[in-house]
Formats: C-alpha cells, structure tokens, sequence
C-alpha cells in the first residue's frame, strides 16, 4: 500500500444492501469489516456464502419431495438421515443435521424458531418475513392451529398438530402428502405442486389442476 | 465423548434455569418433562460458543412434550405435541 492507508481496500467489506440506518445494523456491519480486515474470512469469502443462499429456492424442496413420493428407498433414507440423502441429489448443508418430517393422515407437522429465525437458507432460499415476525414465533408454539387457520389450514381434531422449535442445531423441512389423482405424474410435474408453505407446513394440502 | 446418556423414549426433565448467557433453551420448555424423540449428533454447547473453537462437544437430542401440559389454557386438540431440541446437559431422567 503506498497511498499511506493502513488498511487493503480490496479486504474491505462492501454491503450489497441499501444503506444501514439502524444503530445494530450499523454495529453489525462493523463487526464484518474488522473480521474481514482481520483476515478471519474474505469478503469473497461472504459474497459466495450470500450467493449461495441467493441462489437457493423452494425448488431445492420440490425436488427433494417429488423424488421421495416416487422413490419409496429414498424417502426412508430422507427421513433417517435427511443431510446424508440430499447429497444424492446434489445438495448439501452439512455441518447442520437436516431433519425432515413427513406429513400423514395422522399428523402435521409445522415449523417454527422461537429463538431466532433458524431456516433451511442454502437449501431453501430466504425464509418468508413472517417467519421471522414475532407474530408467528410467539403464537405458533401456544396456538399452532389458530395461526394455521389464518394461513387457511383448518384440521380435525384427530390430525396430530406436531410443532417443531428449531431451537439448536437441526433445520427442518416438511414433507407434504402427494396430492391423489397424481399416480402417473413424473417428477418433474410433481415438483411443480409443492410450494414454499408446504416445506415449512402453513400448507398442508398441494393443488392439483390449478391452471 | 462418551455414549448418549439417554435414549430414544426416556421420559426427561429439561432443566430450569437461566444462565446469563447464550444457551437456546425457550422459556416455555424450561423444567417441563417429555420423551427423547431422538437422539442427535454432537455440537458445540452454546454456553460455550464464545470460546469459538466449537467445544465442548455435547450430545443434542429432541425431545418431544405434550401441548396441553405446556400451556394451561391450550386450545387445541389433547394429542397435538411440540418437539424442541436440548442438549444433554440440560436434561435429567424422570421417573
């Protein structure tokens, strides 16, 4: 450096985002530049990192649930081990344990991180906003079926409402139930039917013929 | 690290208590009993983050409680349950 800087410009973290305005935001982003000035990890380092999860969709999900409706070995070993299996298919998110639970006739499964916003980010893209709203943290572990009955699922009282709080190191992904009259659908057509809120459980039914 | 101390079905204690730190534990299942749904793999123990080399290596598990017994005036159905993640320290066996 000749310029009499004390610091690399090109180790400098540069926000892809608008402009910080609150004081944690501003703290936060001064947090990154000293690690990244600190030689902790790069700004390349963070900028592949944001486009992984950028480039990461509900997809990813519908993929993973039209191969295990019609592939009966994979589902098993979907859900024993659902960081082991993905792999198969190309994804991975390892170090985290990916757990994914399947919806039946018996059960549904929806879920929440009270704690934070943990969620499936580099597999499933960005979690929804209210996800992370307090609204939704707060009530779904108090009254799962009031907040599902706002996102329109209404269940008997013999369905399980089974709420997983993803409070530590597992993320989650449901599993939701093939829609009948889909026998001889492909995957590919198969992954069409299932949406984002199906993958965390605000769904539970997927809609087959809507045009 | 040794074997998991505790295994699938045991019914447990989750422990209540409030470290003035870090340690992903929701109030609401604080001293609250219920099932080892399963037993996961090993983690660093929040506590501990801070030392940021990932140790104490500690066994994680699910454990899965019953809504009703969470919250005295649940509004759902008397089968509907709630599964939340603790580590094992966090944990005690329940008659």
């Amino acid at each position: 450096m000749t310029d009499g800087h004390s610091h690399d410009h090109e180790r400098t973290y540069q926000p892809d985002h608008p402009e910080p305005a609150a004081e944690s935001a501003l703290l936060g982003l001064a947090l990154r530049e000293l690690l990244i000035e600190a030689g902790h990890y790069t700004a390349e380092e963070e900028r592949a990192v944001i486009a992984k999860m950028q480039g990461a969709s509900p997809e990813n999900g519908a993929v993973l649930v039209a191969r295990a409706w019609t592939d009966p070995a994979f589902k098993e070993r979907l859900l024993a081990n659902g960081a082991e299996a993905i792999k198969e298919l190309g994804f991975d998110l390892s170090p985290t344990e990916f757990t994914v639970m399947e919806n039946t006739d018996a059960v549904h499964n929806v879920i929440v991180c009270t704690l934070c916003s943990c969620y499936p980010r580099a597999l499933l893209g960005m979690s929804p906003a209210w996800y992370k709203s307090k609204n939704y943290r707060a009530r779904l572990v108090r009254e799962p079926r009031a907040v599902l009955a706002e996102f329109g699922v209404t269940l008997d009282d013999d369905v399980e409402v089974r709420v997983h709080d993803s409070t530590a190191e597992l993320r989650y992904m449901v599993l939701p139930q093939r829609p009948p009259g889909t026998d001889d659908w492909n995957q590919a057509r198969l992954a069409e039917l299932v949406t984002r809120d199906s993958l965390i459980g605000t769904q539970r039914d997927l809609a087959v013929g809507v045009p | 690290m040794s074997a998991p101390r505790f295994t699938v079905g045991q019914r447990v204690r989750i422990a209540d208590r409030t470290p003035p730190v870090h340690h992903r534990v929701p109030a609401y299942a604080k001293g609250r009993v219920g099932i080892v749904e399963r037993v996961c793999g090993l983690h660093g123990r929040p506590e501990q983050y801070i030392r940021g080399d990932g140790q104490p290596l500690t066994r994680l598990y699910r454990v899965r409680m019953a809504q009703p017994d969470l919250w005295a005036a649940y509004s759902g159905a008397a089968r509907d349950s709630l599964d939340v993640e603790v580590f094992e320290h966090w944990l005690e066996a329940q008659e």
